[in-house]
């Protein structure tokens, strides 16, 4: 399978990453090569394999619902400048008339 | 106790001079600070030194010695992964996105390293979110392996390997999804000991690929590593992939003897391929061993091969995922003047994510998206299941696995970054051990042309204990891991 440059400037989109024309074509010969390695994997016969959940062969352990933690908002709200009354700042989402 | 040469000491040697008051966990801290301050301008090993709260620190375990109240750790200097999250202290993963970052709790191995009176130093340099074998891609810069300033110390916990090797500290924590212990490890002439997948919390450990990712320790020995695993190890709520299985005594077990124990040597690995150089250090050891009482067999992992392409679907996949939080909006980078919000994510990420993160996300992206996923991602998922079940069948012939942690000896410093499919195969004989969740350790076994080279021993889950004890007897009989890089 080929990787071209379309998708990889339509995986970018889908990752939220803005990259340039230059290095979209880099990405390309990047890409391509890692899957160049993964053919190998189309020799295996997978047909009767049921895909892993856990390493560990155990069920999954789960804890009482109950809150444990306080509330710590201005705590970590402290940890953007990009903060105002309480609430995160962003850029305008719905256009103002 | 002579302070000039206090780094001489292993860690198990300073716990027991500061039980014996012989030394204070407060000339321990100067001590090794005064080292990290002459040497650490040369080999980067470190990101954040946290001087203050090392004294602290100190000052509390020195109490704690007074009234009788010590354990083996306690007073004892380390340093921590900069992956681990250290309440009030800055927690960057070596990426310009978290360089601004100040983590509001401390990870559930910090905790009990600071419960057991562990002295934090500092918090060392890595690879960028963990993604790399060089510690080439941190924001901060290479680190630089002790045996040789011009080549690596090994990715991605490079600082952790090279503050070590140095005897900066006398021992790290680091984490391992791909080999990341263990690589660095062997480059650095030290133990290091990847665990059983779920063995150890991964709460506050900064998430890369969550199927894979480890927290273990790099030590001088295994029987430092030992003293470390009876606190790092054990079950955690916080956690939803911690199994809760008894821990162990390690240290308990390190002299038990290995008489009649059977090692098993994957035919893969020992293939006319490896260096004959490589092959000549394990013949060496494998004598060594059978000297010890060992019985040797060969076994088969046929699909061992596949590990490497496995690795990078499923740690792309994953890593895709779970670096999707870093949008810019409640903590970490945000790129400036956005135009509308989606300018702000993708401008943030752009900018904020250096080149090799960005490489897998891509491809992390891609393998997961409509069309592809069944063709990759599923297949890799399946084929990881296959890859178990040939561990457990050879475990089912022999009690542990042994062969080389690293297909050479550390690279020079700019040798593999342009060329990320090179530097992925450097880790073709760790990945396997976690995709398949096993515990698995690296150990000094020997030098080619003056550089380090490491001996990896592998066993079933949860049998720690069985690995730190088939490592201590070599080095009870061995000087490797004593050996010291010149001029530190």
């Amino acid at each position: 399978m080929t990787i071209s440059l379309n998708d990889v400037k339509k995986v970018a989109k889908l990752a939220s990453l803005r990259i340039t024309e230059q290095e979209a074509h880099r990405y390309v010969e990047n890409l391509q090569g890692i899957l160049e390695l993964a053919k190998q994997l189309k020799t295996v016969d997978i047909e009767s394999i049921q895909p892993i959940t856990h390493c560990i062969d155990l069920p999954q352990h789960l804890r009482v619902d109950q809150v444990t933690e306080s509330n710590q908002r201005d705590r970590l709200q402290q940890l953007t400048e990009y903060v105002q009354s309480g609430l995160y700042c962003v850029p305008l989402v719905i256009e103002s008339r | 106790m002579r302070s000039a040469s206090l780094h001489d000491y292993t860690l198990h040697e300073l716990s027991i001079a500061l039980k014996n008051k012989k030394v204070s966990s407060k000339e321990l801290t100067s001590y090794f600070l005064a080292r990290i301050n002459s040497y650490d301008p040369d080999l980067n090993s470190f990101i954040t030194i946290t001087a203050e709260h090392a004294y602290r620190q100190a000052e509390m375990a020195d109490a704690q010695h007074k009234k009788g109240t010590a354990g083996p750790l306690t007073g004892i200097p380390i340093a921590h992964k900069d992956i681990f999250c250290t309440n009030y202290i800055k927690t960057s993963c070596a990426s310009k996105m978290l360089d601004n970052f100040i983590a509001p709790y401390d990870a559930s191995l910090v905790n009990a390293l600071n419960q057991a009176g562990a002295v934090l130093l500092g918090k060392t340099n890595m690879d960028e979110f963990a993604m790399g074998s060089s510690n080439e891609t941190s924001f901060y810069g290479p680190s630089k392996n002790p045996w040789d300033l011009t080549r690596v110390p090994g990715g991605s916990s490079g600082g952790s390997s090279a503050a070590v090797a140095a005897r900066l500290v006398p021992a790290a924590t680091a984490t391992d999804t791909g080999g990341s212990i263990r690589q660095p490890a062997a480059f650095c002439n030290l133990t290091g000991l990847k665990p059983t997948y779920g063995r150890v919390s991964r709460y506050g450990l900064i998430a890369f690929a969550s199927s894979l990712d480890q927290a273990g320790p790099i030590t001088q020995t295994a029987e430092d590593a030992a003293l470390l695993m009876n606190v790092m190890a054990g079950f955690d709520e916080k956690d939803s992939s911690s199994v809760n299985e008894p821990v162990p005594d390690y240290t308990r077990s390190l002299n038990d003897s290995i008489q009649g124990l059977s090692i098993g040597l994957p035919k893969e690995y020992f293939s006319s391929d490896l260096d004959p150089h490589v092959a000549a250090i394990l013949e060496t050891a494998i004598k060594q061993y059978e000297r010890l009482g060992a019985r040797v067999k060969t076994v088969s992992l046929p699909n061992c091969h596949l590990a490497i392409p496995l690795y990078y679907i499923i740690a792309s996949a994953e890593c895709s995922s779970n670096l999707a939080r870093y949008d810019g909006i409640r903590y970490g980078y945000r790129c400036s003047n956005p135009l509308n919000l989606c300018d702000l994510y993708e401008r943030t990420r752009a900018e904020g994510f250096g080149e090799e993160v960005k490489r897998r996300l891509l491809m992390g992206t891609y393998v997961l998206s409509a069309g592809y996923y069944d063709a990759y991602y599923l297949r890799a998922q399946k084929i990881r299941s296959l890859i178990m079940q040939e561990f457990k069948e050879a475990f089912q012939q022999v009690d542990i696995l042994l062969g080389p942690t690293t297909p050479t000896t550390a690279f020079k410093l700019g040798e593999k970054i342009r060329d990320p499919i090179s530097m992925y195969l450097s880790d073709i004989y760790t990945s396997a051990i976690n995709l398949a969740g096993l515990p698995a350790l690296s150990i000094p076994a020997g030098f080619i042309d003056g550089l380090p080279f490491g001996m990896q021993l592998i066993s079933p889950p949860f049998t720690e204990g069985k690995l730190l004890n088939v490592a201590h007897r070599y080095q009870q009989v061995t000087d490797w891991h004593k050996k010291l890089p010149k001029g530190f």
